[in-house]
């Protein structure tokens, strides 16, 4: 239950949830002080669907990809039925994992044991590949978006050698972009400020269609795919080192390529919400394979797991599968148990909380502004990491402006630390001999036959078989090409700055960043050249703002100054801290936005306060301090905890 | 606070002590784990150097990871051991083996595969790792270290798969995760790195008295004992690095009395029957020690001899094109 809850609240995440729980564990006996670790891995990808659903904040990175069609169901009305097959998908996966597990187990060691790192850097690779299906109208560009992704990922520490590349001095980016602020700030920042300018209910006309039990028929509509992404999850989730973060992208690329009718993909096709929703809970029982067999957690939350298995007195490692065995199967059907009961009661709750979507966004757009800091602050703790939120929150703006598909740029910074890690060890120890090892051999195969899926149909007739990622491309080519062109060379500006700053590193650090910058480079540079000399209804050519821009509405504002609310908050928090920033926000903006009358502001600014208050002193979260709290003691509810 | 990710090492040990601490600190405080990682714990440590005022309220984990930037002088460092003073400090052991495909039963018969390459999993060239890295060095081996591991963890891993054949893991990894290669016939243990006696000499690490420890296995290789700068060096960062591994630190002008609360904490903590029962499954068999004891290996771990590091930070620019700026 208290999974749930932490669970449903972006930004707070597995590892939040057990970090609170540690204390309680001592005292407890090894069984239900498991479960309840368990629990809490459990439904934390179960409850995270609700904010990705209804809001498109993606809560943890295993509900990423629900986003790309949660969210658009949610606006044509439809959130209960999304969140039902959501949920009823997380059942079934949680189920098929634990029943792939119970006789996988025993063989698995030799099995991952043929991984090595030329393998891992293959399915890397595959995990890439995926791009394929998601670049929307131009290919090219599709690619570029990724590598400026693997580029943005590759920001930080060198994973052989330990060099800081393009972190300006600056400790925050030592250890890169905290992933969960990316997915916020690419997805999350721009439905946002795009909702504040259209002022509208997040279901188009405030109405509320489909039903709740139709989301549970689509589950059993569509059987097969859910059995076969809950598989997908459960076999990535058990690799060491890859984690968890591609599966669920994986099984979308995987809904997307065996689908006949793909276009309604991105747009709110129920398939993109079933695929990583089956996943992404499978894998939570295929991560217990390398955390239990091996002592290596293939995620954050694992790593937080196995800390607790630790304090518990239970040993991973080989005994697991041989002396141990029993507590074994008792975990992986305790996971089991816990989807069950916690998809269960997230499937009772999907009605209710999907009236939210009905509720004027003025009046709900606060609280979500407040909730994304939250949720990015969350990251690292830092303040740093409210300023990179707003910064990749406009770059998210930007890329969704000029139809760069977002996914792919999230897929390539995710996969950046791995691809690169693992090319860097597969380089050392195999060199190009990698190429003769059978396991490289078949993953390049099953890579290449996905990019024949998905190239399948491409060039035929676009517009109607690929997929619309950032809307039609017939609908936003234009005459005014200045912003996409001005944007283009600030992305090469960038580019050559990375390609200059990999020239310093040593050679096994400098291999990823300069080969990725490079490409991305010739790709960018080849699009400038279309765009300046090729004809307006090229792929190349996107901008979704030009009619807005030609028939501006004085009353709308624009995307910037509806950003400027979320610079307002992060600035008054700098000064004062969350818990006083929250309160003159609330009040600015329900009176000169939202235009309320002061009851309704004074009652919404109260409620927003004591929901943040008690999470800081209750549930003992990190909330950003303010300059002021430097010189003043503030009080209990206020201050630092 | 601790500066490292949740899950790892430290905040494993992070978290078992502050349970204890919050029985045994006078009024019984909640003690709260907070976790600051970023740049291999010098973000954390950086901050608190920054931020920690003298009241006992924050005090901070560090480990070998944050000792040996400090102790090379890289620039990235902002904190000072001298700005503080330690609470409680534990150390830890390490096991070095081989993959039994070498045919080698022990230290001795290394001279058979002196020739032969071999390959060791390493986290970076600057890491905790320079302490294998280096020693196999001094001790004659010819091992290639393959940079861009993401963990011990991983190392072993790669160990497993084949893909390195000498390794080494800490005591309790090693007890929980090479011991059952070692009963299959696929791995062979070499030597311990030892652990300090009172006077600060080495000695056979007590969890494996069977075993000869690093000077132990250097005598037999060379017939004679280690000398030199090389092991000098070696010496001063293996102490930095092993027996005083983790360090609980407050700022100096933390007023005696709260210091001598944490001190009666730790050594009440030891007594409680729950600490004894779980203790060596969360953190091994090696005592956390306070006071004086902990203030000599405070000094070992935070001061090294100048010319030794001055021959590791040559060593590392000859061998592997590291640059530390000043």
């Amino acid at each position: 239950m208290l999974g749930l809850a932490v669970g449903a609240f972006p930004g707070l995440g597995g590892i939040a949830g057990l970090s609170i729980m540690m204390p309680f564990l001592y005292g407890m006996d090894t069984v239900s002080a498991l479960a309840t670790l368990v629990g809490l891995v459990a439904v934390i990808p179960t409850s995270d669907t609700f904010t990705s659903v209804l809001m498109g904040i993606p809560g943890s990175s295993a509900s990423q990809a629900t986003v790309l069609d949660g969210f658009p169901l949610a606006q044509k009305g439809e959130a209960s039925r999304a969140l039902a097959a959501a949920f009823s998908a997380s059942l079934i996966g949680g189920i098929v994992g634990a029943i792939i597990l119970t006789l996988f187990i025993q063989i698995a060691r030799p099995l991952i044991l043929t991984f090595g790192s030329a393998e891992l850097f293959m399915l890397a690779l595959l995990g890439l590949s995926m791009v394929g299906v998601l670049s929307g109208g131009s290919l090219i560009k599709g690619i570029s978006a990724c590598g400026l992704g693997l580029i943005l990922g590759s920001i930080g520490a060198a994973p052989a050698t330990g060099e800081f590349r393009m972190t300006f001095g600056i400790d925050y980016l030592y250890d890169g972009l905290p992933l969960v602020i990316v997915g916020i700030g690419l997805f999350a920042f721009p439905e946002i400020t795009e909702l504040l300018r259209k002022n509208r209910p997040i279901a188009a006309g405030g109405l509320l269609k489909g039903n709740w039990f139709e989301g549970v028929r689509d589950v059993f509509r569509n059987w097969f795919l859910c059995l076969r992404c809950a598989g997908i999850g459960t076999l990535i989730g058990a690799i060491p080192g890859l984690g968890g973060s591609v599966v669920d992208w994986i099984a979308y690329g995987h809904a997307v390529q065996t689908s006949k009718d793909k276009t309604q993909f991105g747009k709110g096709d129920i398939r993109g919400v079933l695929a990583p929703e089956s996943a992404n809970n499978a894998k939570e029982g295929g991560g217990l394979v390398p955390t239990l067999l091996f002592g290596i957690p293939g995620s954050g939350a694992m790593a937080v797991f196995l800390g607790g298995m630790v304090l518990l007195g239970i040993e991973a490692g080989p005994a697991m599968v041989s002396t141990n065995l029993d507590l074994t199967y008792t975990i992986i059907w305790s996971l089991a148990l816990a989807n069950v009961i916690g998809a269960g009661s997230c499937l009772f709750l999907a009605r209710p909380i999907s009236r939210l979507t009905a509720i004027p966004f003025n009046l709900l757009a606060p609280f979500m502004i407040m909730v994304v800091s939250f949720a990015a602050f969350q990251a690292t703790r830092q303040f740093m990491d409210l300023i990179a939120l707003v910064g990749l929150g406009m770059l998210g703006v930007a890329l969704k402006r000029f139809g760069w598909s977002r996914p792919a740029f999230l897929i390539g910074f995710v996969l950046a630390p791995q691809a690169e890690g693992y090319l860097n060890l597969a380089v050392q120890f195999y060199s190009w001999n990698m190429f003769t090892r059978p396991g490289v051999l078949i993953i390049l195969g099953i890579t290449a036959i996905s990019v024949w899926f998905s190239s399948r149909g491409r060039g035929r007739n676009t517009e109607n078989i690929t997929l619309p990622v950032e809307g039609l491309s017939g609908t936003a080519q234009t005459s005014v090409k200045t912003p996409q062109i001005l944007f283009l060379m600030g992305l090469i500006t960038t580019l050559s700055y990375a390609l200059w700053s990999s020239l310093q590193l040593s050679p096994l650090g400098q291999m990823f960043p300069f080969g990725i910058a490079l490409g991305t480079m010739s790709l960018c540079l080849y699009q400038l050249v279309t765009l300046k000399i090729g004809p307006t209804d090229n792929p190349a050519n996107f901008d979704l703002e030009h009619q807005v821009e030609s028939k501006s509405d004085p009353t709308r504002g624009s995307i910037l100054s509806n950003a400027g609310w979320f610079a307002v908050l992060i600035a008054i928090t700098g000064l004062v801290g969350f818990q006083l920033g929250v309160l003159f926000f609330f009040i600015g903006f329900l009176k000169l936005k939202a235009r309320q009358n002061w009851r309704m502001t004074i009652a919404l600014s109260v409620a927003a306060i004591l929901l943040i208050s008690s999470l800081a002193n209750f549930l003992i979260v990190e909330l950003p301090t303010g300059l002021l709290s430097q010189y003043v003691d503030l009080p209990w509810l206020l201050g630092r905890i | 606070m601790i500066p490292f990710k949740e899950g790892g090492g430290s905040d494993t040990w992070g978290r078992f002590n502050a349970t204890f601490f919050s029985r045994y600190l006078p009024g019984q405080p909640t003690v709260i784990v907070r976790n600051v990682p970023g740049g291999n714990s010098i973000a954390g440590s950086n901050r608190f150097a920054a931020r920690a005022r003298p009241n006992g309220l924050s005090v901070l984990g560090t480990s070998a990871s944050t000792q040996f930037p400090y102790l090379l002088q890289d620039p990235r460092v902002n904190y000072e051991y001298r700005d503080w003073q330690v609470l409680m400090a534990s150390g830890a052991g390490g096991v070095a083996y081989v993959s039994s495909d070498l045919g080698v039963a022990n230290v001795a018969e290394l001279g058979s595969v002196i020739d032969k390459q071999l390959l060791y999993g390493s986290q970076g060239p600057t890491s905790l790792d320079l302490v294998p890295v280096l020693g196999f060095k001094l001790l004659g081996l010819n091992v290639r270290p393959i940079f861009g591991m993401s963990g011990r963890g991983a190392g072993r891993l790669a160990f497993e798969r084949g893909e390195v054949n000498i390794d080494y893991q800490t005591t309790t990894a090693y007890l929980r995760n090479v011991v059952p290669l070692i009963d299959q016939g696929n791995a062979v243990p070499l030597f311990s790195w030892g652990a300090l006696n009172d006077s600060g000499e080495l000695i056979r690490d007590p969890t494996f008295p069977d075993l000869p420890h690093f000077a132990e296995a250097y005598e037999i290789l060379h017939g004679e004992k280690p000398s030199g700068l090389g092991w000098e060096s070696w010496f001063s960062f293996f102490t930095a690095g092993f027996p005083a591994m983790k360090l609980l630190v407050a700022p100096k002008e933390t007023p005696i009395e709260i210091v001598q609360a944490y001190q009666h904490a730790v050594t009440a903590m030891k007594q409680d029957p729950e600490y004894i029962t779980r203790k060596p499954a969360a953190l091994g068999t090696y005592e956390q020690v306070t006071g004086p004891a902990a203030q000599r290996l405070y000094e070992l771990a935070t001061d090294v001899p100048q010319q030794a590091r001055n021959w590791i930070r040559q060593w590392l620019r000859d061998q592997f094109q590291v640059n530390i700026e000043v």
